[in-house]
């Protein structure tokens, strides 16, 4: 992975950086990578002791533990948003024009937000995971409080409502350019002869991203509001898997469209070292359309095991499941391959994370695909083997693509791979792999996933899967190190 | 068996996609024409996209012949009534006899939990969620005498990990 200096900040600079957005969006922009870098560590942190607990080789209390579990899971589901929207405003910045007043407000609200979830875990105590599955956040025993639970309901509700501001920003930015969003996805030229030229890859992710993401948000609030007022009076009761549906329908649309956000920043960045631009061709562009309508249908494969789910639901769920992974596999990973294949480039850090997040998206969906089938989720359904494959497209998938874009920031400002950052690359992605193997095994071993104490047979692969944990923060230390380091030049 | 075969699976296309992606990771320091690449990347791409038809369509059709849900009511020679609690499962009866079809009807009394049916190798055999107003119905033929565990697979608060139950599985009468 080596390059000249001067090469990698001409690339850099060609690639859009140096004056091509608004002052303030820049600096934002910084803040943005900053911040997802210091928050991605200290829940990879927050991951490493809860292995390292089931593993047997420290001990955290039960309730302790699971308030990591619920920090870490929202905490990384909001962050993954966070560090993917900053790939995708820099980018989509380049073509329509965006507003970095809302950038900023999106901030805002995400950090009121972040200090409501963080005093409602670490101070309140509340720990019903990520999902607040109805109806427990009000139901805990007296292990939080009715507080608790409501800090948590409104941080969650606070962020989702910083993220709708934005992507509403960035659907007016597009309509403004491109006349409608259909135009936007490029159906002119995916369905008709149009010698019109088609819009551009980032344009065409970003205006999948806002369309899914505003329903998305806007039923996870209805849920979120639900589960407050059930919390007050618990009289107002919600139909339990009603409640379920709009919780799956939220999660899964926003954590995929973290993927796509930060996917901008492999169709950008690749080309720059490649020398080969990444084209809206048809099938890309019928690959982000269909991928759009499915992820909007696909969710009820998280509800496999609801036996009381419509069977069409289930069946559709299934199927979808199947149907999602072609546009990965035949689409952006083909793609991808297609653009690095001899291409003559020199290697470096960002090229290496966004190929290998590819990679790991790629590999990951596998068994996804698998846990997407009602037979074998019947035996795989909420073990280890969930996290299993959910890190392998999220660790070395959308995290190592915010790495990659984190390195590519770092370039303009003339930094170039030490030998410090090649381990670290190795490190991160060999551990990545490694760990979400660990992960599976045991979901293949029927460990169940979410359990603060481990039996006996399972802690051998609980020990390994906490070694790879820590080599994997070792990795990310120093990519978060060098970036932390970088911000201020980068946002200069 | 579902759990070997998704192993299996996992691990030879998720192998073949590492050395692919590994191979095409080294050929940089070898140049070739943006048109040729592009030009056999796109006969890959289909060649790609209707081998995974071609498997998907068997795939999806055969497994869906494999669905855990009961269809109707079924003649059951036993019936259990499964309630998670927080913290603890009330199975009522816990003991019934090998070799007859067994319904096992699963409830949440309070909140969302998990009811994961362990054979004694501690291998998960079926599953079904427990939900506050709503019953599933799982239909079991217990083939093996023995101690069937059950653990919670849903999290449900402080003490989802101590939700150990059994069901007693005796010699067929």
């Amino acid at each position: 992975m080596t390059s000249t200096t001067s090469e990698l900040r001409t690339r850099a600079g060609e690639a859009g950086y140096s004056g091509a957005i608004p002052f303030r969006g820049k600096g934002l922009v910084a803040a943005y990578a900053g911040i997802t870098a210091l928050v991605l560590a200290l829940l990879m942190v927050f991951g490493l002791l809860m292995k390292t607990s089931q593993a047997g080789v420290i001990t955290i209390p039960a309730n302790r533990f699971y308030q990591l579990l619920t920090a870490h899971g929202i905490g990384m589901v909001a962050i993954s948003g966070l560090g993917g929207a900053a790939v995708m405003w820099f980018f989509l910045s380049r073509y329509v024009s965006l507003s970095p007043a809302i950038l900023a407000a999106n901030l805002v609200c995400f950090l009121i937000g972040v200090v409501l979830v963080l005093g409602a875990i670490f101070i309140g105590g509340f720990a019903a995971g990520w999902t607040f599955l109805f109806p427990l956040p009000a139901h805990s025993q007296g292990v939080w409080s009715v507080g608790a639970a409501a800090s948590y309901l409104i941080g969650v509700l606070v962020v989702g409502v910083g993220f709708l501001l934005l992507f509403l920003d960035t659907g007016r930015a597009i309509i403004s350019k491109y006349g409608s969003l259909g135009r936007a996805l490029g159906w002119p030229q995916a369905f008709s002869n149009t010698t019109e030229p088609p819009p551009p890859p980032t344009v065409v992710a970003s205006t999948v991203v806002t369309i899914i993401n505003i329903p998305a948000i806007a039923v996870g609030a209805v849920i979120l509001t639900m589960s407050l007022v059930n919390a007050y009076a618990p009289g107002f009761r919600v139909n339990a898997l009603l409640a379920k549906n709009l919780i799956y329908f939220f999660g899964h649309v926003f954590i995929n469209s973290t993927i796509y956000m930060a996917v901008i920043g492999v169709y950008e960045i690749l080309p720059t070292f490649t020398g080969r631009p990444w084209k809206s061709s048809k099938p890309f562009l019928i690959a982000w359309t269909a991928t759009m309508l499915m992820v909007l249908a696909v969710y009820p494969h998280h509800l496999f095991m609801d036996y009381a789910n419509p069977l069409w639901a289930s069946v559709l769920g299934q199927v979808l499941s199947y149907t999602s992974s072609l546009p990965v596999l035949a689409v952006t990973a083909a793609a991808t391959l297609a653009n690095v294949y001899r291409s003559g480039m020199k290697w470096n850090l960002s090229a290496g994370l966004l190929f290998a997040a590819v990679m790991g998206w790629s590999v990951g969906v596998i068994p996804a695909v698998l846990d997407g089938t009602i037979a074998i989720n019947r035996v795989m359904h909420n073990t280890l083997w969930v996290p299993g494959h959910f890190h392998t497209y999220l660790l070395l998938g959308v995290v190592a693509m915010l790495f990659g874009f984190m390195y590519f920031l770092g370039l303009s400002t003339g930094a170039t791979d030490s030998g410090l950052d090649r381990a670290g690359f190795w490190m991160y992605v060999v551990g990545s792999l490694a760990f979400a193997s660990a992960f599976l095994a045991a979901g293949a071993m029927s460990v169940p996933r979410r359990w603060a104490v481990h039996l006996e047979p399972w802690l051998a692969l609980d020990k390994l899967g906490a070694l790879c944990a820590l080599i994997v923060v070792a990795g990310a230390t120093v990519f978060v190190v060098k970036f932390l380091g970088r911000v201020r030049a980068i946002s200069a | 068996m579902e759990q070997t075969v998704a192993v299996f699976v996992s691990a030879t296309l998720g192998v073949f996609l590492l050395i692919i992606f590994a191979g095409v990771a080294r050929s940089v320091t070898r140049t070739a024409s943006a048109e040729d690449v592009a030009k056999s990347a796109a006969r890959w791409r289909k060649t790609v996209l209707w081998t995974l038809v071609l498997l998907f369509v068997p795939a999806i059709g055969y497994s869906l012949t494999k669905l855990p849900y009961s269809r109707g009511p079924a003649s059951a020679d036993v019936v259990i009534e499964a309630t998670g609690n927080q913290w603890a499962w009330v199975v009522t009866p816990d003991t019934v006899p090998a070799g007859k079809v067994v319904e096992i009807r699963v409830t949440g009394a309070d909140v969302n939990h998990g009811f994961g049916l362990y054979d004694a190798n501690n291998r998960l055999i079926t599953q079904t969620q427990a939900m506050p107003g709503f019953t599933n119905v799982i239909h079991h033929t217990f083939s093996t005498p023995g101690t069937y565990r059950i653990l919670c697979l849903e999290y449900c608060g402080l003490g989802h990990h101590t939700m150990f139950s059994q069901i007693v599985v005796s010699s067929a009468p």
